[in-house]
């Protein structure tokens, strides 16, 4: 399409451009569009609260997953304690609406922000830690969380977990698997939205050099230590979001959700559908959630299956899922074309 | 030195041990590669768990050995292959994606076929304790302390008199030149995976008797073992050794005079403090970047 753009006169070529430009963001928006629209009828064409219940867990995960797409994605920085996060976010929003008894959007509110600030001073203290030893350090803060869960009975009521309470916003309370679905699916598109727009943006560009080639980025005037950080504070940030919201919904959280495990579970996500792609990382999200449901009855199987999937991935689809389809797609196309 | 200290140091010692052989391994492949094998600490399971299995179907501890060493050998030895050619096409990122991902698979193919019950393996001479300093210690424990000492013996002599661990060094140091010179690089990264998955299932095996085992027991050891070898400075042998028995010794410690409960966050809590005034490890170097 640019070629044909290129051999025409310049002044007939300046409007195509830029009607070009407006139609693919109406593309690339009204498909977004129908998706939601599509999404929002589901629970109204299918009214088994079980499917509806695994799709909200389906787009909490997506949205933890486009939280660690954002950090992979972009500077490459790999975080094996992200379920802490998501354990704190969860726990402290539900101490403070629980037996502290502040309102629950406060509680929330203040649990992002504890998050944010706990992400803060790890990227401060870590970030000059690369590769291997950014990995390990957020695992060692991970394990930390959760064996700190595990033991203050006081406070988090130990190995059991504790229970929490409906989210109330101006005096109506947050029930129903239905009121839920919808709720997460805004949090969802807006995530997805945001994160898209991110990418694209002369932040996400540079973020992405950072990737690819940190000292180069330096030596052109990145500020390759603020980025890293601001972008492990928002990455941090939404998924302790997404952990209030999860204990809110579910009304019952354990220390197991600060596990080790749990952290590989969205690495996974983020890895599946795509380093870096936020279709990617939803489509990582599906997969990961899904799995346990359909291997119910053979659990024994889950580790093996779970990790048949993610090392046949990173060995036979080392870009990831969306975009290697993207490309044999587009490939197609081409090849049809010419 | 009163009888409880002397306690708490043999127990430090044993886990030390056990942590200190698999921190070798991870020291071994990252010297040969450049690049961690986050699944380092199945080795341990594997080895342990095999040679369990193997003597409650009535072989002999000797043989039940070899078997499991063997078995480890050569898992190892296909990991490998999926590591160079990961390491080869992508990067150190994926690397690491895909040796945990490794790792899942033989645990979850182990517990498919051996279950997730814990298992054990007969102490090599009897659960008869000696009393040493007042303090009660198992025969085990001497075992472990002592066939870790032998195997750091052998290595360290290997690794500095033998013509293919001199080999080996050169090759850490300086691949393309150690090629130039005829050694065989390739060769090289087996021989790290091969001694890695020995050292592991070593560990394994002897520890089993004391600490039992089961299907899930590599991630935790496996997990700390890599800090180990963090702590010791990544690259140095002696580094990774220390590392291993500091960890051990500050669990047992902890677990002996503070709180038993907060005792798996030792290790955790050792790297967060250590990477704050020295992220390169006691005995590392600081990385030189070349663009």
């Amino acid at each position: 399409m640019m070629n044909e753009l290129l051999i025409k006169p310049s002044g007939v070529a300046a409007a195509p451009i830029k009607s070009v430009i407006g139609q693919r963001v109406f593309a690339r928006y009204s498909l977004l569009f129908v998706l939601v629209l599509a999404l929002a009828l589901v629970p109204i064409l299918i009214s088994n609260s079980f499917y509806i219940a695994v799709a909200n867990l389906v787009m909490i995960n997506a949205v933890v997953a486009i939280s660690m797409t954002l950090l992979l994605g972009t500077t490459g920085q790999l975080s094996l304690g992200h379920a802490g996060f998501f354990a704190f976010g969860a726990y402290v929003s539900a101490y403070l609406g629980g037996p502290q008894g502040l309102p629950t959007l406060l509680a929330l509110a203040l649990a992002v922000l504890g998050t944010a600030v706990l992400g803060w001073c790890v990227a401060r203290l870590f970030l000059r830690l690369s590769g291997y030893y950014l990995a390990v350090a957020t695992l060692g803060i991970g394990m930390m969380l959760s064996i700190v869960l595990r033991n203050e009975q006081h406070l988090t009521g130990g190995p059991d977990g504790m229970s929490v309470v409906p989210f109330g916003v101006l005096g109506f309370s947050l029930q129903g698997e239905m009121v839920w679905y919808f709720v997460l699916l805004f949090v969802l598109v807006f995530a997805t939205v945001g994160s898209y727009n991110l990418l694209r943006s002369p932040a996400g560009r540079a973020l992405r050099t950072l990737h690819d080639a940190e000292i180069a980025a330096t030596s052109v005037g990145v500020d390759v230590r603020g980025y890293k950080v601001r972008v492990f504070v928002l990455s941090t940030a939404l998924t302790g979001l997404m952990g209030a919201l999860y204990a809110h919904y579910a009304g019952f959280i354990t220390p197991a959700s600060a596990s080790f495990t749990h952290s590989v579970q969205f690495v996974m996500m983020a890895v599946i559908g795509g380093i870096g792609s936020v279709a990617g990382a939803v489509l990582g999200a599906v997969i990961v959630t899904l799995l346990p449901n359909l291997l119910a009855g053979a659990a024994e199987y889950e580790v093996l299956v779970v990790g048949l999937i993610l090392l046949s991935t990173v060995l036979l689809l080392p870009r990831g899922m969306v975009p290697t389809l993207t490309a044999w797609y587009r490939g197609r196309k081409g090849r049809k074309a010419s | 030195m009163d009888a409880a200290f002397i306690q708490f140091l043999f127990a430090g010692l044993t886990e030390g041990a056990r942590y200190a052989l698999v921190a070798l391994g991870f020291m071994l492949v990252y010297n040969a590669s450049g690049a961690l094998n986050f699944s380092q600490g199945e080795s341990v399971m594997l080895g342990g768990m095999t040679t369990a299995v193997l003597m409650q179907a009535g072989i002999p501890l000797l043989p039940a050995m070899a078997a499991a060493i063997a078995v480890t050998l050569a898992v190892a030895l296909l990991l490998q292959k999926l590591f160079s050619r990961t390491l080869e096409r992508s990067g150190l990122l994926e690397v690491i994606i895909m040796t945990v991902a490794f790792g899942m698979v033989v645990r979850g193919v182990v517990h498919v076929f051996w279950g997730t019950q814990t298992r054990s393996v007969p102490a090599f001479s009897g659960n008869d304790p000696l009393m040493i300093g007042g303090a009660t210690i198992l025969p085990q424990v001497l075992w472990v302390i002592g066939i870790t000492v032998v195997i750091l013996l052998i290595l360290g002599w290997f690794f500095r008199y033998s013509r293919a661990g001199r080999g080996f060094v050169a090759a850490s140091l300086d691949p393309e030149t150690a090629q130039l010179m005829g050694i065989n690089v390739r060769g090289v990264l087996m021989l790290a995976f091969a001694f890695a998955a020995a050292l592991g299932a070593v560990g394994g095996i002897v520890t089993a008797p004391i600490t039992y085992t089961y299907y899930d027991v590599g991630v935790m050891v496996g997990l700390k073992a890599v800090i180990a070898a963090i702590i010791g400075g990544m690259g140095s042998p002696l580094g990774a050794v220390l590392g291993g028995l500091l960890i051990g010794l500050g669990e047992s410690m902890t677990a002996g005079y503070l709180s038993s409960a907060y005792k798996d966050a030792v290790p955790f809590l050792m790297i967060t403090l250590l990477f704050l005034v020295k992220p390169n490890g006691l005995l590392g170097k600081a990385p030189i970047e070349r663009v």
